[in-house]
């Protein structure tokens, strides 16, 4: 779906490096944030150093003395990812270190919500490092709290649903469109359950100069209350049913890279996860709604070209 | 196998031989996951058409390409199943472990 | 001594600061401006633009984001700086404690400043003593030249292999970094001799990968905590060293954790922090010159703590009183607080008093200063309990 540059090289299940950078870890059995982790990790290769903010993510893959990350890697700040990776790039290059990557992985509560002002300093700054957050819509790792990349009708710990409150009451956060406000080089939106779209846009986002951004939207079983044999799935209907979309800024332009003529279904998908379980007809319809808004405008002011 | 294994860890018994500082070897596993697993993804490699869609989406990195052939690191498998639940050919079969 | 060429110049405690980085040759350097550290940061983005200095500078958008991004850089070898001042400091908090938890030797100028509410950006040294239990190196300073040589030393300190510690350099804010006065700037050769290049087995490489700032479980915390706790112990015979090896090589020693004056006969002390001691010297010299015995005791370091050289204070004087300008609500000034450990560890019998005041900008006079040494010589053999008075209070209270 990806538009790739012609001089960049295709990476490919059949291609790419055999060897594994995220490995041993502690995260849940099926879970989507590591899929998205070891991925861009093979894509990127060993000369790469990744940055970690407290979440998942650095909780599963560093503990004393099970170090999960066979590249250098580093948990940092919560707030501060952004702002520590930055550093590592500009320490690493004053060192005269050469042909090297910076990325961050942070969760979308350490995107959206505490680390954002950080991201925005680093993508103000140019920073050469890629963020990728990967967006499991809560905080997980606290055990499912809401983050501002909740969607509506969500139940989470704090957000319960009851005969008050529908489950979460606001929308995710425009965290793309947020970031792209920023006349980003590149950002991307991505899903684990379209794999080699993702493997895409980090390889374009490795070989861009400068901040580059991907949120990639990555399952939670023990969260979602999904089986954990159907993480890929569930991501991949996700955005068949529309609620999340693939897409690219680039040039200051931005292009949707999936434009179904025809969705499938909101409520099947919502319905076989635990998490909007309890979502009455009118709430899922709510959610149709909003989605169909974001699509109208969507496809009104960004290029749907292949 | 490009993949890191299961190490021997001796735990300190004076305090320098802990690191200086929160840091250690990239890549030093001192466990395995296996007792994760209910569920074994055994592989039928008649079956198996090597799409590697497997390969991709494994959430460990378990699944290993073998000269067209594909192999699981049991060390390392969780026994998640969504190897066996995305493969077109129906090449993986979630196998209850005994205990 | 080597021979060396005399450069004096006129400039701000901030602007002496600025020297001294660059003479220390960080690769990075990530601030955020606070009055008063500004100026600092002003030169040194100077120092960066005429290119005087090669390091990157990085326009972060938070304190919190200048710690964090100076901790990146450290994670990979790269010799750091920082400079923020009170609430800039408070909001760095939690990276402060990560820093020393993750041993990133990274040198920041501190300009004390009172912490609101209510605001003011005037000094006092609340924002830095608040975090003396951060895990950072503390040195305070006495005047411009102190500051830049101190930012030399500092670098030498912190990356010391047994030491590996984050170190703070504390000016008085407006008092020190916005008064002028003549510094002797050292000549690069000569700091290049002094300072070597900076190289650390705490860092990322590709040549040897590693997993850093990792978690760790009960079973090795405290060991973690013990080894860090150790690094500070270790760094006063460090201190020692490094204040004796400039003093040899530039001509000036500060005399380590604590410099005594005129405390071998003195009957009262008073123990000072930062730059009140100028005062607080001129004073003793006056009241010297009348026949009374009096010294003072300047700390440099809060931490590591000068408990030896307090305690070996405390067997030859009669009255010990410290000046704070900071104070813990519903207890006494941390300073005092700190001293009078020490005293109890020497079960010292000498007359105590806590001077709190100075807070918020307000200045300490000479009068007032004479007023604690004469409260402490008369508190001698008085019988008198120890006491926490606020001076210089403008109106009168219920006590």
């Amino acid at each position: 779906m990806t538009n790739q540059t012609i001089d960049i090289p295709r990476v490919t299940a059949k291609n790419m490096t055999e060897k594994e950078f995220f490995y041993g870890h502690k995260a849940c059995a099926g879970c989507g944030g590591s899929v998205a982790v070891r991925l861009a990790l093979k894509v990127l290769g060993e000369r790469t150093y990744s940055a970690l903010p407290a979440g998942c993510m650095a909780a599963v893959g560093f503990i004393f003395p099970q170090m999960a990350f066979v590249n250098n890697s580093i948990i940092t700040t919560f707030p501060g990812v952004a702002s520590m990776a930055s550093g590592i790039a500009a320490g690493a290059k004053a060192l005269g270190q050469k042909d090297f990557k910076t990325v961050c992985f942070a969760g979308d509560g350490g995107t959206a919500d505490i680390g954002l002002q950080a991201l925005s300093g680093m993508i103000d700054r140019d920073d050469d490092v890629l963020y990728i957050c990967y967006d499991n819509e809560a905080y997980m790792n606290t055990g499912i709290q809401k983050s501002g990349l909740t969607p509506y009708g969500t139940q989470t710990t704090t957000t319960p649903a009851g005969k008050n409150l529908p489950g979460t009451k606001t929308n995710k956060k425009n965290l793309f469109e947020i970031i792209a406000a920023h006349d980003i080089k590149y950002a991307a939106t991505a899903s684990i359950g379209y794999p080699q779209d993702f493997i895409n846009k980090v390889n374009k986002a490795k070989h861009t100069k400068g901040a580059t951004f991907i949120h990639v939207y990555a399952s939670c079983p023990t969260g979602w209350g999904t089986p954990t044999h159907t993480s890929i799935e569930i991501a991949k209907e996700a955005v068949d049913c529309g609620l999340i979309f693939l897409a690219e800024y680039e040039n200051s332009e931005f292009k949707l890279n999936k434009n179904p003529k025809e969705f499938k279904s909101v409520k099947e998908y919502l319905t076989k996860q635990g998490r909007f379980k309890h979502m009455t007809d009118e709430d899922i319809e709510k959610v149709i709604q909003h989605r169909d808004y974001k699509w109208e405008r969507m496809r009104r002011n960004w290029s749907t070209k292949k | 196998m490009d993949r890191p294994i299961k190490r021997d860890f001796k735990r300190p018994t004076h305090i320098d031989d802990y690191p200086v500082g929160p840091q250690y070897e990239a890549g030093f596993l001192a466990e395995k996951n296996a007792g994760w697993r209910t569920f074994r993804p055994i592989i039928d490699n008649e079956k198996c058409i090597y799409c590697l869609i497997c390969y991709l989406v494994c959430p460990d990195g378990t699944i290993i390409k073998n000269d067209g052939e594909i192999d699981v690191d049991y060390d390392y498998c969780k026994g998640c199943g969504v190897c066996a639940h995305e493969c077109p050919k129906d090449a993986i079969t979630m196998v209850k472990e005994e205990l | 001594m080597l021979e060396m060429k005399k450069n004096n110049i006129f400039i701000s405690g901030d602007e002496a600061v600025a020297h001294g980085t660059r003479l220390s040759r960080p690769h990075v350097i990530a601030a955020y401006p606070i009055t008063p550290q500004t100026i600092t940061v002003e030169r040194l983005s100077e120092m960066v633009e005429n290119g005087e200095m090669e390091a990157d500078y990085m326009h972060v958008e938070s304190e919190h984001s200048a710690l964090s991004a100076a901790m990146g850089a450290s994670s990979v070898g790269a010799r750091t700086f920082t400079a923020t001042s009170s609430q800039g400091l408070l909001y760095m908090a939690e990276a402060m404690h990560y820093a020393s938890g993750g041993r990133y030797p990274i040198v920041m100028m501190n300009a004390n400043r009172s912490v609101a509410l209510p605001w003011s950006i005037y000094g006092d040294q609340r924002d830095s003593l608040s975090l003396l239990d951060s895990g950072w190196i503390q040195v305070y300073v006495e005047d411009a030249q102190e500051a830049l040589d101190m930012i030399i030393q500092a670098y030498k300190i912190a990356e010391h292999a047994k030491v590996l510690t984050p170190m703070m350099v504390n000016l008085d804010g407006f008092i020190l970094t916005h008064t002028y006065e003549m510094v002797e700037i050292p000549e690069q050769e000569m700091v290049d001799m002094f300072l070597p290049k900076f190289d650390t087995p705490n860092k990322m490489s590709f040549e040897n990968p590693k997993n850093m700032a990792f978690s760790s479980q009960p079973d090795d915390n405290t060991e973690f905590k013990y080894q860090q706790n150790k690094a500070m112990f270790d760094s006063i015979d460090v201190i020692e060293k490094t204040d004796q090896d400039f003093g040899e090589q530039f001509g000036r020693y500060y005399k380590g954790m604590v410099e005594e004056i005129m405390c071998d006969d003195a009957d009262a002390v008073l123990v000072t922090l930062g730059s009140i001691t100028g005062t607080v010297r001129v004073v003793a010299k006056q009241l010297r010159a009348k026949g009374l015995k009096v010294g003072i005791l300047k700390i440099r370091y809060m931490r590591p703590f000068p408990e030896k050289e307090i305690m070996e204070l405390s067997r030859k004087v009669k009255a010990i009183g410290v000046i704070d300008k900071d104070i813990s609500f519903g207890y006494e000034g941390t300073i005092y607080t700190n001293v009078n450990s020490a005293l109890s560890k020497a079960n010292a019998s000498v007359f105590k008093k806590n001077f709190i005041g100075g807070l918020g900008g307000r200045d300490i006079t000479k009068a007032e200063i004479e007023k604690m040494f004469m409260d402490l010589l008369e508190g001698i053999d008085s019988g008198k309990q120890a006491t926490v008075e606020f001076f210089n209070l403008k109106v009168e209270t219920n006590d």
